[in-house]
């Protein structure tokens, strides 16, 4: 056991060379890395969010939102196909039970609209290559000569497949616009994103991510008030919509609008925060695509003199009168912002609507402030430790203590070596991994030295005994490390946040561990035999 | 330089004291699912939902004055605590019936309230539907290491091993359930963590004791299990000693120097530490008997076989 061959030495302290220079990059300050040759590691610990301050913010993908939105287009659609000529004459047309529901009014011309209704039920392609279609609605035919189209499964699950995917983009857009370094934006689940965002204020990315940011343009109908309208009933294809809540001067006063918008997100090219030129007051302009911009040339000169709505979510920001035809493609939406409202109203406009409203389900949040407090706590009770562990270890074996605490000082440093390479992240709960490993990377040590001692006492001459402890001590290190290493790893599978933290450090620590025992530590003791010939049982 | 001499050469009659050892245990296990059912345990948000939010004051604040202004926002179940230095408060708030945007509500308010006059340091808010999941993934992760362990040691000893050893995994965990429970602790995912770190440290224990004893049963046929069994936890004694002293020393530097955030976490550890040590001497080695390891391979056992076994194996 305790013979080397050269080749075995290079590599146990080439390992420790690589370690050493991986841990380097932490201790030099950005500048000075990036004027490194590239051929060194650059690689940094990163950070946790609990130690640098960030956000960790969990939405879930709103489901009902979604179902609700396109079974209300869906009920468009129908109604649009039924009354194409040859008109078919139907009743009772609207959402029953999670599915749009029709009767049709002449039986005759049942088979008519069936036929219509089964071109809605929109086949999803499930792969580039073909591949099996699953149409996203199922037509059945109820009695008295209706007809119901619902969701498949099939059909509804790809669709928030992707919406999720959708969703992840746009969120990913919204966050680069604001500028935030390094977010980290990905899928959890099912139908979850998981936004996570180190510094910034966390206030303005929750109001970024969140809003769903539909906007759309409708005429305002001017043949009944809204007052009334909220009273009795809006016209058929109208609905009454509010102003903003969030101006403090004006109460939210309701509009009738047309059902149907004139304009959407998507026929919006870009959106810039601006001031109005005369009265000094932030705003957002746009501009529409080529179509958009005719479509809106054309009805504002068959309107002048009447009020659109400028919705956001179901809100009216603003209800200008239209003046004179708006022909040029570009615009101005102006409601009393501030200069930040603006500035975030033009990045949800330039980076789309969310397909579906987000729900935050869990929010973590730490500030710069506690997070350096964190490091400073988790840096003192590492050193404090390490302090303790070694002092105990030399009072106990003496000059062997030296050799286990050069080997706990490599053992720590190869951790943090890997944790660089690894580019893993460093969280609170994973110095406290750190600190535990090495309280229990001792345990190695003393399993080796004791034996040592015992086969000492079996009375083995000094040599054959470390030799022999050494070999002894393996198989219970390995068992023992061995077991720890499978919950790290169960850990790691099953846990989130707090615990994979831990979980990566107790993990990787076990592996420095066994490595520093088997080989390192082996090395120095048997440097150590090679020049001092011990004759006594040294430990 | 070597000042301290680890006890060597004991014979403790551990196996003596196995009686009331284990009923001692049998008490404290039954006290603590006593505990656990009568009073529960203090959920955090992770498992209960609801938020907590740490705030930093340019001045001092008095509790009680606080209290009555958080109370005028009718939050319902408000817990307010100084924590760390006397600027600091930290202020949890049940879970709002209303679903998710109730608890966005909650953080909403406390910002128009204090936001001008203090630092939000830590804001966590978990809504109703993820606190249901993180319970139970924390349950599953607790019961899946528990048999990934088992299966392990199953095919490395013998089943007595591998039953023994979970069943004082089982032990220290119920115990720490019992700590927490007692001390009304803040039970949260990181607590999970620790919880599970005490599997690990515990069996890390038990094993290496379990390894002593697998090797004596093969160099001492004819030694009765209790004697056997002595003379393994004797053998392993300093080691387990040494190794227990060293980590508990880190886990309270880590306690007293490690900050607010992770001190439950680090509480909950050493007591881990204490009871897996305890457990895997007076708790794992008796199992053994009880198990019955012996029966099955009594066969052989004539004296020139214990005295070639006696040999040391060449390595």
């Amino acid at each position: 056991m305790l013979h080397f061959a050269r080749w075995q030495i290079v590599l146990i302290v080439l390992t420790v060379v690589v370690g050493i220079l991986a841990v380097l990059p932490n201790l030099l300050p950005r500048s000075v890395l990036a004027d490194m040759p590239g051929w060194l590691p650059k690689q940094q610990i990163v950070l946790g969010l609990d130690l640098q301050g960030g956000a960790y913010l969990l939405y879930q993908v709103d489901k009902q939102d979604y179902i609700d939105k396109r079974l209300r287009a869906v009920t468009a659609e129908v109604r649009t196909a039924l009354r194409a000529e040859p008109r078919i004459g139907y009743t009772g047309l609207g959402v029953v039970d999670g599915a749009v529901q029709v009767r049709i009014r002449d039986a005759t011309q049942f088979a008519e609209a069936r036929e219509r209704l089964s071109g809605l039920t929109n086949p999803l392609n499930q792969s580039l290559f073909g591949g099996a279609s699953v149409d996203e609605f199922g037509l059945t035919e109820g009695s008295n000569e209706t007809l119901r189209l619902s969701f498949t499964e099939d059909g509804l699950n790809q669709r928030i497949r992707s919406i999720v995917d959708q969703s992840i983009e746009v969120v990913r857009r919204r966050i680069d616009e604001l500028g935030t370094t390094e977010p980290s934006i990905q899928r959890e689940g099912e139908d979850r994103i998981l936004v996570e965002a180190p510094g910034g204020d966390p206030e303005q990315l929750k109001s970024l991510v969140g809003t769903t940011a539909q906007l759309t343009f409708h005429m305002v109908d001017t043949s009944i008030s809204g007052e009334e309208a909220m009273r009795t009933r809006p016209p058929a294809g109208t609905m009454v919509l509010t102003t903003s809540e969030d101006d403090e001067f004006e109460p939210a006063r309701p509009y009738v609008v047309d059902e149907n918008p004139l304009l959407s997100g998507e026929d919006l090219v870009d959106a810039q925060p601006g001031f109005d030129q005369q009265t000094n007051e932030p705003l957002v302009t746009f501009r529409l695509t080529t179509s958009g911009a005719r479509r809106f040339g054309e009805v504002t000169s068959r309107n002048v003199g009447t009020p659109f709505a400028i919705v956001l979510d179901d809100e009216i920001i603003s209800a200008p009168v239209i003046r004179e035809p708006i022909t040029g493609g570009s615009g101005q939406i102006s409601g009393s912002f501030s200069v930040q409202a603006a500035n975030d109203l033009s990045i949800l406009l330039r980076a789309g609507a969310l397909p579906a409203g987000l729900t935050l389900v869990e929010e973590r949040t730490v500030g710069p402030g506690l997070g350096a407090d964190s490091i400073a706590a988790g840096e003192t009770a590492a050193i404090v430790a390490a302090v303790l562990v070694a002092v105990s270890m030399i009072l106990v074996y003496g000059l062997f203590g030296v050799f286990a605490n050069i080997a706990l000082v490599t053992n720590i440093i190869l951790l943090m070596g890997l944790l660089s390479l690894l580019g893993a992240t460093l969280t609170l709960p994973g110095i406290a991994g750190i600190v535990l490993t090495m309280g229990m990377a001792v345990d190695a040590n003393v399993l080796i030295y004791e034996r040592i001692r015992e086969e000492g006492k079996a009375g083995r001459t000094p040599i054959l005994a470390i030799d022999t402890g050494f070999a002894r001590a393996f198989n219970t290190i390995l068992d023992a490390n061995v077991t720890t290493l499978i919950a790290a790893v169960i850990l790691f599978q099953l846990g989130s946040g707090p615990i994979r933290g831990f979980a990566v450090t107790l993990a990787l620590g076990i592996l420095t561990t066994v490595f520093t025992a088997f080989l390192f530590t082996r090395l120095l003791v048997a440097l150590w035999v090679r020049r001092k010939r011990p004759t006594a049982i040294p430990v | 330089m070597k000042l301290i001499s680890l006890p060597s050469d004991t014979s403790i009659p551990f196996m003596r004291w196995r009686v009331p050892a284990v009923a001692t245990s049998l008490v404290l296990c039954i006290a603590s699912i006593a505990l656990f059912l009568t009073f529960g345990m203090n959920y955090g948000i992770d498992f209960r939902g609801g938020s907590v939010v740490e705030l930093r004051f340019e001045e001092p604040r008095d509790i009680g004055e606080l209290r009555s202004e958080i109370g005028s926002l009718n939050f319902g179940d408000v817990q307010i605590v100084e924590f760390g230095q006397p600027t600091d408060v930290m202020i949890r708030v049940a879970e709002q019936p209303g679903g998710e945007e109730a608890q966005q509500r909650v953080v909403i308010l406390l910002r128009e309230m204090f936001g001008e006059v203090a630092q939000f340091r830590r804001v966590e808010v978990v809504g109703p539907r993820v606190s249901g999941e993180l319970a139970r993934a924390g349950a599953i992760a607790v019961v899946a290491a528990l048999f990934a362990i088992m299966a392990y040691i199953w095919l490395r000893f013998e089943w007595h091993f591998a039953v023994g050893a979970v069943l004082t995994t089982l032990h220290d965990v119920i115990l720490t359930i019992g700590l927490y429970s007692a001390t009304q602790i803040d039970f949260n995912l990181t607590s999970i963590a620790a919880v599970l770190t005490i599997v690990g440290y515990s069996l890390n224990d038990t094993v290496v004791v379990y390894d002593r004893v697998r090797e004596n049963l093969r160099r001492y046929k004819r030694m009765s299990m209790p004697e056997l069994l002595n003379l393994s936890i004797n053998q392993m004694l300093s080691r387990t000693l040494m190794t227990s002293i060293t980590t508990v020393l880190a886990l309270i530097a880590l306690f007293i120097f490690g900050g607010e955030v992770i001190r439950s976490f680090t509480f909950a550890m050493i007591w881990g530490v204490v009871v897996g040590t305890f457990s895997s001497i007076f708790i794992a080695a008796p199992l053994l008997i009880t198990l019955n390891l012996r029966s099955g391979r009594t066969g052989g056992g004539d004296a020139a076989a214990d005295a070639v076994a006696e040999e040391p194996a060449a390595s």
